[in-house]
């Protein structure tokens, strides 16, 4: 098709699927821990408004999470359709642990997701927070296996080839805890800690612009900036030693992300710059001396290797992982001002009366999602050329397949996505529009108003667009 | 003792390829009958709400399918998702379709809901269609040469593959159909014993014609049909099949409301049956076979020592989960 080849468009479409999927999962991760936490605080606590704020989120959850399930489905079995030599020679090694994914994980959400989501009215106050906690247990586990078969891709251990030129597992301790996995697993469960609490932050904000008193708004808002003045700072500190571990395994990556083509002592941080592969040079680059042998190598002269030092059939897109680790941390930075402007407000009891914080809080809401997504274009980017890095090249993994069928699948994945997907972001922003009521009636009936799926809802669920 | 590790997985992705059939095949079969039920009887929600709390799961066993194939038969997974790429990529954007309509129905505002039921409706169709047409391929054989598919791209388009399409589609409504005369009453139930009725006769039709055919794609599936000890399997299946078949029609005609829904599944059970007589020892047919396609033992034993302990929790709060949502569902209030 056109001049495009089939492993390229096998490529855009993987990148496609996933990119889509992994918006879900870092939305579902953090709002299942924080619904139980919720409904945690309401058994504890006996106060309603934790409540009232658990069925507001729920409603939001159980579309988001259904969209996440669907995108993942077609993710288990884009492995075959697309990377069918590359499954035949991993599937030894990730495959049981994509398959501990699904016994572990996946069962445990779909099984207790109905009674979370319809179960109230049958199960008691404590087999209901139950099944909650163990979605959110689920959405952990998963982040837990398929991550560690990712960072076993970055940082292949614990495991021989045989004569087929299969890759065998040999030591499976190594293999899932491989040296990259433990900083992968942190750095993730944290983004998606972060990505849910500003979304939470920011409907919070939107709605106590609308109304200073709305008790419900004031507690997202509150347990959000929590959680941005805290986890922000952490999240740094994680992406840091990420870094460290990235420098010791995948050293060309680093030379990208960081912009260096030749060897340098005492390098220097870019902060931009334009970074050309044809002639090997950094354009316009904006740099502070010295700064960047200091966070890579904890010394003010240490030497860090450029892209030159390797084959350059084996470099990255620079241009590309340059940027989008500068967005990544762009938007940590971002975080990191919002979190610390929430403290202060906070201690001086003006938390809810700033209405700049609020806007603000509104505006870096979806923050998360972007740091997210240029976090992996950033892993997953610089792991080319390879699938398995220094082991299998991305263009030996392929599925013996044709433009034509590659090129249409595309296709039809971006109208489905953008169609079907979008519709749903839609109606996830209008119920976060609507804004969270507060006790006036009974338990049971803001329970019905806010579980509107379970049946005909009332009226007052339905979005009048 | 000496475990045959491939035979033991073979029979668990078997077991989990049933489960998904089985499960999933009932609330497809829901959807693909949404456009018969009027728009306005308030029906439609009955049967949604009836499959709403466990549709997840039972799609669940697709993925075990998929990710167990990956992991203990990785050689039988990258050469029979090529080789069905079409179908495969088709069945995911049936589920997709059909998987959103779950809670955009209840979002969507009045006069859009119908579009998400035409979603709903369209997407099961679809997967199921694709299923069959997979499961066709599959029983026509893939070439395989170089731990690689070595057929053409438009191999699985066959007359024989779209009649198994059709008959999966017509199998899934009697198994929606008799799991809505189990859930619900009244109007709803009669509808959907007259589904079952006429769903059950052509599935039994489409049974026959299928297995008329497929001793003719392959001298190998006459010889395993009609020689040695299978013969008496070839006999003793479609003699129990008799029986459900009887069990269903006369659970209908005397409006039991579980027996159908069972003997739907016995139907089911016996066809997989006949089918796994045919491929076994053989993983993919013509020629790959369980022992060729399968991991090294050391990925086979890591992860069945996990399946054993984790199978049998799974199955405990799977039925548990059936169980909250025991007995017939209301219309207007869903589950509350
Ligand atoms: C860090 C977390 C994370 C990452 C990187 C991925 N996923 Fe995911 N996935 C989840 C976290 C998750 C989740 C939180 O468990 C989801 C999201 C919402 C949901 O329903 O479960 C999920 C759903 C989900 C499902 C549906 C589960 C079900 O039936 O209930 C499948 C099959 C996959 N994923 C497979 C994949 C594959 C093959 C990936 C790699 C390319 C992948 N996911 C990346
Ligand atoms: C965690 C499990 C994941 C696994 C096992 C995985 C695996 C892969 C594989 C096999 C490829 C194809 C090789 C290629 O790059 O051409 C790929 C590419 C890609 N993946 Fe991932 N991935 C995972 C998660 C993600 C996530 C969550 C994202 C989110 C954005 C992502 C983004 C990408 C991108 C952008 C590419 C294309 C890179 C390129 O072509 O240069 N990956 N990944
Ligand atoms: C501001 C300081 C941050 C630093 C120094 C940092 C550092 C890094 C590094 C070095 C990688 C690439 C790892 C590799 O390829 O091996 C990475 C990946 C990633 N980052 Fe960050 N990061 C920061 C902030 C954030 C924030 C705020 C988020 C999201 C809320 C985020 C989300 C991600 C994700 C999802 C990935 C890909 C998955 C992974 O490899 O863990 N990062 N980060």
């Amino acid at each position: 098709m056109f001049d495009i080849s089939a492993l390229d468009l096998a490529r855009m479409q993987f990148a496609f699927t996933v990119s889509f999927h992994i918006i879900f999962p870092a939305f579902s991760i953090g709002l299942a821990s924080f619904l139980a936490v919720l409904e945690g605080l309401w058994l504890l606590k006996k106060d309603d408004t934790y409540m009232q704020v658990f069925n507001y989120w729920k409603v939001i959850f159980a579309v988001g999470f259904g969209m996440g399930v669907v995108s993942g489905i077609v993710m288990a079995y884009q492995f075959g359709t697309n990377w069918s030599v590359f499954s035949d020679k991993a599937g030894p090694v990730i495959g049981p642990l994509m398959g501990y994914e699904v016994m572990s994980a996946f069962f445990l959400e779909a099984g207790f997701l109905g009674v979370m989501l319809f179960g109230q009215k049958r199960v008691g106050p404590r087999l209901h927070f139950f099944a909650t906690l163990m979605v959110a247990a689920g959405t952990l586990f998963s982040a837990f296996w398929i991550l560690s078969v990712n960072s076993w891709m970055q940082t292949p251990t614990g495991h021989t080839i045989n004569a087929a030129g299969q890759f065998v597992p040999d030591v499976w301790f190594n293999v899932i805890f491989n040296p990259s996995f433990p900083y992968r697993f942190v750095h993730m469960v944290l983004a998606a800690y972060l990505t849910t609490a500003f979304v939470v932050g920011a409907v919070g904000a939107f709605h106590l612009l609308k109304d200073k008193t709305n008790k419900n708004a004031r507690l997202m808002f509150s347990m959000a900036m929590w959680m941005a003045a805290i986890v922000t700072p952490i999240q740094m500190v994680a992406g840091d030693q990420q870094g460290l571990n990235t420098l010791e395994h995948q050293p060309a990556k680093i030379a990208a992300i960081e912009g260096h083509y030749n060897n340098v002592t005492g390098a220097p941080l870019v902060l931009f710059g334009i970074p050309d592969n044809e002639t090997g040079e950094l354009l316009y680059s904006i740099e502070i001396p010295r700064l960047g042998s200091l966070i890579l190598t904890h010394t003010w002269d240490g030497e860090l290797q450029g892209l030159n030092a390797f084959p350059k059939e084996d470099w990255p897109n620079t241009f590309l992982i340059f940027w989008s680790f500068r967005i990544m941390v762009g938007m940590g930075v971002i975080m990191l001002i919002v979190g610390l402007w929430s403290l202060m407000r906070r201690f001086q009891e003006r938390l809810y009366d700033d209405p700049w914080l609020a806007r603000a809080a509104v505006a870096v809401g979806p923050a998360g999602f972007v740091a997210v997504l240029c976090g992996w274009i950033t892993t997953e980017a610089g792991r080319q050329p390879w699938t398995i890095y220094g082991l299998l090249r991305t263009a030996e993994s392929a599925s013996p397949l044709n433009g034509v069928e590659v090129g249409g699948t595309l296709l039809a994945f971006i109208v489905v996505y953008f169609t079907l997907f979008g519709t749903g972001v839609y109606y996830m922003l209008k119920l976060m529009a609507k804004p969270p009521l507060i006790g006036t009636e009974d338990q049971t009936t803001s329970f019905k108003r806010a579980s509107g799926m379970t049946g005909a809802p009332s009226t007052l669920d339905r979005l009048d667009n | 003792m000496e475990f045959d590790l491939p035979l033991i997985w073979a029979a668990i992705i078997a077991f989990a390829i049933l489960a998904y059939v089985s499960l999933d095949g009932f609330d497809l079969g829901v959807g693909i009958m949404f456009p018969f039920m009027p728009e306005k009887s308030g029906h439609r929600d009955a049967m949604m709400n009836s499959v709403a709390p466990i549709w997840d799961g039972n799609e669940t066993w697709l993925v075990l399918g998929g990710g167990g194939l990956l992991a203990v038969f990785p050689l039988a997974y990258a050469v029979v998702l090529p080789a069905l790429y079409v179908p495969i990529i088709a069945m995911l954007l049936g589920l997709i379709f059909r998987g959103v309509a779950f809670e955009f129905r209840w979002r969507a505002s009045e006069e859009r809901r119908i579009w998400w039921d035409r979603s709903f409706a369209f997407g099961s169709l679809l997967a199921a269609f694709a299923q069959g047409i997979c499961l066709g391929a599959l029983i026509q054989g893939i070439e395989v040469a170089d731990r690689s598919y070595a057929g053409g791209r438009l191999d699985w388009l066959t007359p024989f593959s779209i009649l198994t399409g059709i008959s999966l589609v017509v199998g899934y409504v009697l198994l929606g159909s008799t799991w809505l005369v189990m859930k619900t009453e009244g109007e709803l139930q009669t509808f959907a014993r007259k589904f079952a009725m006429i769903s059950g006769i052509l599935t039994l039709a489409l049974i026959g014609v299928v297995s008329l055919a497929t001793p003719f794609l392959d001298a190998e599936y006459h010889h395993r049909w009609f020689e040695g000890g299978n013969l008496i399997f070839s006999i003793i299946v479609p003699f129990l099949l008799t029986i459900c078949a009887g069990v269903l029609f006369l659970g209908l005609k005397r409006h039991h409301d579980i027996r159908p829904f069972f003997a739907a599944h016995g139907i089911f059970l016996l066809c997989y049956i006949g089918i796994g007589i045919s491929f076994y020892p053989r993983m993919v047919p013509p020629d790959l076979t369980i022992w060729a396609a399968a991991a090294p033992d050391k990925s086979l034993h890591f992860l069945l020592v996990g399946t054993v302990f984790l199978v049998p929790i799974i199955l405990a709060y799977t039925i548990y989960s059936y169980w909250v949502f025991r007995g017939k569902v209301d219309e207007s209030g869903g589950y509350h």
